[in-house]
């Protein structure tokens, strides 16, 4: 069950050398697929963009060139062949700056599209997870993959993927030009690069393990925070800020470790790559000067010849173009990691296995036809039925009652410690069941097993005769109502969250159903009533107020079977026999299983059950039991201790 | 704002001025080798003249390494510098989240603060961290190169200086547009934060309710609404690139053609005027100048950014708790006595009604009070105002006969011992919970309590005894349990009072009798406050308070209010129906 706050340690860290998850890049990519057609007219717009910032470059030579030299040559102050150029050259600019523009504004977009795709599907995925998984992993810890996680992937998507694939582009360019001028030189330049792609690679190998630590400490960190500021009434009575403090102080600054490490590997790449540039300059300066010496034949696509020293010159300038972009992307591959650490996260959650539901058995509104016979209908009647599609093709409709046997029931939540031993139980419709025994004996689990928040290890649950495995999960849970212990409220006005039970109820029938639970009376209560706005899990209310508003919840969805689990504990005794009169009307002709501590909760109730260390030891109805005077006759009387 | 925030870097300042110092010399090199690199091709090889290549080669390789070593150095402080003023500053919040009250906490939400922590934090340390490799950077290498190109030209040089204040304009302009979007952007990340806290909490509501496609929808919306504004905000900042690719590009031109006609003029003399040569390196500084410019830009870019950011964290690093110790705090708690004189409360101002209504009581130190009444009726509320959790709104609440606002909250609260309606157990040993009621506890003292607490005996029965670990939220003990484990961390307070919110609920009749009975005879000088359902659990108090609807309904002892109060008798009679007290 969800209690909060839960560890006040640092949650375990994963196992050091964390890797990437493999396949992250591409099913990133994959998410980008569906923003193929604009990124194609982005592909567009960095080329036109590239194109105007070559221009740009050959533009001053051949200003030199075709213009200022042949104009100094003539004494001719004649500009306007000049201006024509220049207008020229402003109108590629324009268009240069125009692509820019585009491309950025378009990579605005498509990032964040992305980012709405990856968290919705996320939000998807986590709702069809099983309660298994939200037992094992801190709230904040899952927050962390919709913020922190998520947020990684922004700078990668709008600014590191465009600055890569421009870069890549220039480096193509370069590389062509470079095999204009000399084979033996950009062979010596390739291996260059190799080299620097090894460093880059061992340095991003590093620095990703760190990446991917600082993402799971910046988890454990939001995890730590929201179990303490939720416990926090809990660390006030107790004076005990200072521990608190110091665990935070832990968690902290495992984080501020792994964040420098990792920050430290991503920023000394730059000046590396940098550097390696002008190492290669001066190599290539000497390699160069001396093949020029010793009149080795120079080999380029313009042909063969000697290597002149002006082609030198021109490849030593190449060779910086050649290097700047690749440092270019080296400095993007920062964010490019952080975001594969946050990838991967977020797909390891989005690769949990979900529920499994093999149901094929839905549920449907019927009425009975002139017949007699059960059929479907598509509008709303009161009355409900199974729809039971069979291998041979032909659909029987079995009236939901409200019949719940379980036959020999074994469970476990872990598979080699079994709490429920063979429990075997009849509920005919319109009865009340109470589960009475210890909290360790079994009682929530068995509802827990009746609407599959788990799974039996051994034998059969039943709802009107139907085996529940086969029927979907969703329509299982629709025909049960559940009022847990543990009230959860939702952020919105009281009428909100009274309708959840059943989102298209009016207005008059949560009233009606407030008034069931006496809810009313103190609804009305506040400032503004039925419109007075919940926040933080209904704070503002006592327990046993948020108590009645979850009955009132669950009364509107009318199901056919209902689930208390002491549902009445913070509510005073008065208020109880109250809401208990509202119930039993409400669910007059329903089967309800009840759990309470409290023995006049479930004195009326049609069958007890006595449950003890996961076996049913008693059962019968409240005389029955007092007259065979064994563990309910000493509870009932006192003589024996319930806890 | 900044002050406060710069505040946070404490033992980080060494680190955050070595940076940029260190970035200084990579940058002091930068500009070196470029000149060494002209000097190399002039001399070097367009002469054929191997010796100087070989000179200046061996001289750039130093400037290189220098550059790479300072400049890896540089990185390697900024690193530790902008992580190290993360931790700080999440370090200071949440030492003053500990500070807050409840009042406080509500201000923010849980989600809000949980946001502000992390993902805020994030982004001013990323911005940190631009800034302190940056700051050196850009500025120098602007400087550098506007003084060699007006060197080289003092009026075509004045172009550069000319597209300076458009481009300031120009992003001061973006700044202002896209700061109010992104403070409503990460006010909507509180929001996701939210809906994805509360889906957690609640996840067995919702799939109890199969209400699975309902709340995808209500995220979806939510992360529709950051889409759309974080896509305004990213579409208004992709204005900058290309504005910088303006002012380059205008200013290359105008430059092209101021320059062209000055060459020609003078006849390409440099004696006279521009010379080809000239020009060229002024292109080449254009460039410079405009690249550092870009890097500004980017950092501009984080800083917008981080701006909404780090208003968000400066907003709980100001925020004053509204509980606060007064000036001279008495830290000695007298005794026991409490009273309430004329006391109302309401939880938050907006409320017309107020949750308590003009309580007064007087309670003797070592008493015995019991406190009943109907759901809602406000009972909890009560004695939250006794260790201070709230304030009152009006009137007092004295404990020892001193108000509470008096004393030092630590002091009051060690003194006041409250087991809570929702009690906690959190993760560790029976042991390590129980010692959050006294550190210091021996061995014997936590025994002690536990005997008091009817706890020994169920403890003691577990296989590892008091070393026995408690899982996450105390699932592995009973309610009834855990209530009694909470009770024994209460009383290893040693308090002046302890107060029991419902806390002997899943307690069965003859184990709370027996819990009250050892406080009786074990603790008779520690006032006892005790809120229950039953009438049985109060029943042997001195008083017994009867709450109903935020008033003090009625006083007494149990026969009086069995005589005089209707609403004690009722509960009375509907508990006591058939005669068997059992719940």
């Amino acid at each position: 069950m969800n209690k909060s706050p839960k560890t006040p340690g640092p949650a375990a860290m994963p196992a050091n050398g964390r890797r990437f998850k493999p396949g992250t890049i591409r099913r990133l990519l994959s998410y980008l697929g569906a923003y193929r057609i604009p990124l194609i007219l982005v592909v567009v717009c960095i080329l036109i963009s590239a194109g105007a910032s070559v221009a740009s470059a050959l533009f001053i030579q051949t200003l030199i060139d075709d213009f200022i030299t042949p104009m100094l040559l003539n004494q001719s102050s004649d500009f306007s062949e000049l201006l024509k150029a220049i207008t020229t050259m402003g109108c590629i600019f324009a268009a240069g700056i125009l692509a820019t523009l585009i491309y950025n504004r378009m990579m605005a977009v498509i990032a964040q599209g992305t980012l709405k795709d990856i968290r919705d599907a996320m939000f998807s995925k986590m709702q069809k997870l099983p309660i298994r998984y939200f037992d094992t992993h801190t709230h904040g810890d899952i927050m962390s993959h919709y913020t922190n996680d998520t947020d990684t992937l922004r700078q990668m998507i709008s600014q590191s993927i465009p600055q890569a694939f421009s870069s890549c582009v220039t480096i193509l360019a370069v590389f062509c030009s470079m095999l204009y001028l000399s084979f033996w030189l950009t062979l010596f330049v390739l291996l260059a690069v190799v080299f620097i792609l090894r460093a880059i690679k061992k340095i991003a190998g590093k620095s990703s393990t760190y990446f991917m630590k600082q993402q799971e400490s910046l988890g454990t960190v939001n995890g730590f925070i929201e179990e303490m500021i939720n416990g926090q009434k809990v660390v006030k009575v107790f004076c005990h800020e200072e521990r608190a403090k110091e665990d935070f102080d832990k968690v902290n600054d495992e984080l501020c470790e792994c964040a420098t490490a990792a920050n430290i590997y991503a920023n000394i790449l730059m000046p590396i790559m940098n550097n390696i540039g002008y190492i290669l300059y001066v190599l290539l300066a000497v390699l160069g000067g001396a093949m020029a010496i010793a009149g080795i034949t120079n080999f380029s696509l313009a042909g063969a010849g000697t290597l002149t020293l002006g082609t030198i010159a021109s490849f030593l300038t190449l060779s910086r173009n050649f290097v700047n972009p690749i440092a270019q992307v080296s400095q993007q591959l920062t964010s490019v990691i952080t975001a594969l650490a946050g990838a991967s996260r977020i797909f390891e959650l989005m690769d949990e296995e979900p529920e499994a539901d093999n149901g094929y058995v839905t549920l449907v509104n019927a009425k009975y036809d002139k017949n007699g016979e059960l059929t479907e209908c598509d509008h709303s009647t009161s009355m409900w039925a199974w729809k039971h599609p069979h291998h041979d093709g032909t659909v029987t409709y079995t009236k939901l009652e409200g019949n719940v046997v379980l036959d020999h029931v074994d469970f476990g939540y872990v598979p080699d410690k079994i709490v429920l031993h063979d429990i075997s139980l009849y509920a005919e419709p319109g009865q009340k069941i109470a589960f009475v025994g210890s909290t360790g004996a079994g009682k929530t689990t068995i509802t827990n097993l009746i609407n599959r928040f788990y799974d039996i290890a051994d034998g059969k649950i039943r709802y009107d005769g139907i085996n529940i495995n086969k029927i979907k999960k969703d329509d299982l849970r629709r025909s049960l109502g559940v009022v847990l212990q543990d009230v959860n409220l939702f952020t919105g006005t009281v009428m909100e969250n009274i309708r959840y039970g059943r989102l298209d109820a009016t207005d008059e029938e949560c009233i009606t159903a407030a008034k069931l639970a006496n809810a009313d009376k103190f609804i009305r209560m506040l400032p503004q009533g039925y419109n007075t706005v919940l926040e933080g899990d209904g704070s503002g209310l006592s327990q046993g107020q948020r108590q009645l508003i979850s009955i009132a919840r669950a009364a509107v969805a009318d199901p056919p079977v209902m689930i208390l689990d002491e549902a009445t504990s913070s509510i005073d005794t008065r208020t109880e026999t109250i809401v208990q009169s509202g119930m039993d009307a409400l669910m007059y002709g329903r089967t309800v299983f009840v759990i309470a501590h409290r023995l006049s909760t479930v004195q009326n109730s049609d069958v007890i059950m006595v449950l003890d260390h996961g076996r049913i030891i008693e059962r019968g109805s409240h005389n029955d039991l007092i007259a065979q005077k064994g563990r309910y006759y000493a509870l009932y009387t006192g003589a024996f201790e319930l806890e | 704002m900044i002050k406060k925030l710069m505040e946070s870097i404490r033992q980080y300042k060494k680190a955050s001025i070595l940076a940029p110092i260190l970035v200084l010399v990579e940058v002091a090199m930068e500009i070196i080798i470029p000149l060494v690199m002209a000097e190399l091709i002039d001399k070097g090889i367009d002469q054929g003249h191997m010796p100087s290549v070989i000179k200046f080669g061996i001289i750039l390789l130093v400037a290189a390494m220098i550059s790479l070593l300072f400049g890896a150095l540089a990185g390697k402080y900024a690193a530790i510098a902008s992580s190290g003023f993360a931790r700080n500053l999440r370090h200071d919040m949440y030492y003053k989240i500990q500070e807050y009250s409840f009042a406080n906490i509500d201000k923010f939400s849980t989600a809000s603060i949980v946001t502000r922590l992390t993902t805020d934090v994030t982004n001013l340390q990323m911005a940190y961290q631009m800034i302190i490799r940056m700051a050196v950077r850009c500025p120098f290498m602007l400087i550098f190169a506007l003084v060699a190109s007006f060197g080289i030209d003092a009026n075509l040089s004045f172009v550069f200086l000319a597209a300076i204040p458009i481009l300031g304009f120009g992003l001061l302009f973006i700044a202002n547009h896209v700061h109010p979007i992104f403070e409503r952007v990460f006010r909507t990340y509180d929001k996701l934060n939210r809906v994805v806290q509360e889906n957690l909490r609640g996840i067995r509501v919702v799939k109890s309710f199969t209400r699975e496609d309902h709340e995808i929808e209500k995220f979806e919306n939510i992360s529709q609404t950051i889409y759309k504004d974080f896509s305004k905000a990213e579409k208004t900042l992709a204005f900058n690139m290309p504005l910088m690719q303006f002012s380059m590009y205008a200013c290359m031109l105008i430059v092209s053609w101021l320059g062209a006609r000055a060459i020609v003029a003078c006849g390409g003399d440099a004696a006279l005027g521009l010379s080809t040569g000239e020009f060229m390196s002024l292109i080449t500084y254009a460039t410079q100048i405009l690249m550092s410019l870009m890097a500004v830009s980017m950092v501009f870019v984080m800083i917008i950014i981080s701006r909404a950011s780090a208003e968000r964290i400066h907003e709980i690093l100001v925020e004053e708790s509204t509980l606060h110790n007064c000036e001279n705090p008495v830290h000695e708690v007298k005794d026991g006595s409490i009273s309430f004189e004329n006391v109302t409360f309401s939880y938050s101002e907006k409320n017309e009604k107020p949750v308590l209504d003009h309580i007064n009581l007087k309670i003797l130190s070592g008493q015995t009070i019991g406190i009943l009444g109907g759901t809602g009726s406000s009972k909890s509320s009560l004695v939250q105002l006794i260790p201070r959790l709230y304030d009152v709104t009006e009137g007092r609440v004295t404990v020892g006969g001193v108000d509470v606002r008096e004393y030092d909250i630590e002091s009051l609260r060690n003194q006041v011992a409250m087991v809570l309606q929702k009690n906690e157990l959190f993760s560790g040993t029976i042991k390590e919970n129980l010692r959050w009621g006294n550190e210091n506890a021996t061995d014997k003292e936590i025994l002690h309590a536990c005997q008091l607490a009817c706890a020994d005996e169920f403890v003691s029965s577990f296989p590892q005894g008091y070393d026995t670990y408690i899982e996450q939220g105390g699932t592995n003990v009973s309610g009834g349990q855990k209530q009694r484990l909470c009770i024994a961390r209460a009383l290893l307070k040693k308090p002046k009072i302890l107060i029991l919110d419902d806390s002997t609920s899943a307690v069965d009749t003859k184990t709370d009798a027996l819990i009250r009975k050892a406080f009786r005879d074990e603790i008779p000088d520690t006032t006892k406050i005790i809120i229950a359902q039953r009438v049985s659990s109060v029943q042997d108090a001195d008083q017994i308070l009867v709450m109903d609807d935020g008033k003090l309904a009625a006083c007494g002892t149990h026969e009086e209010l069995l005589q005089s109060c209707k609403i004690y008798q009722e509960v009375y009679y509907s508990q006591n129906k058939g005669g068997a007290q059992n719940e």
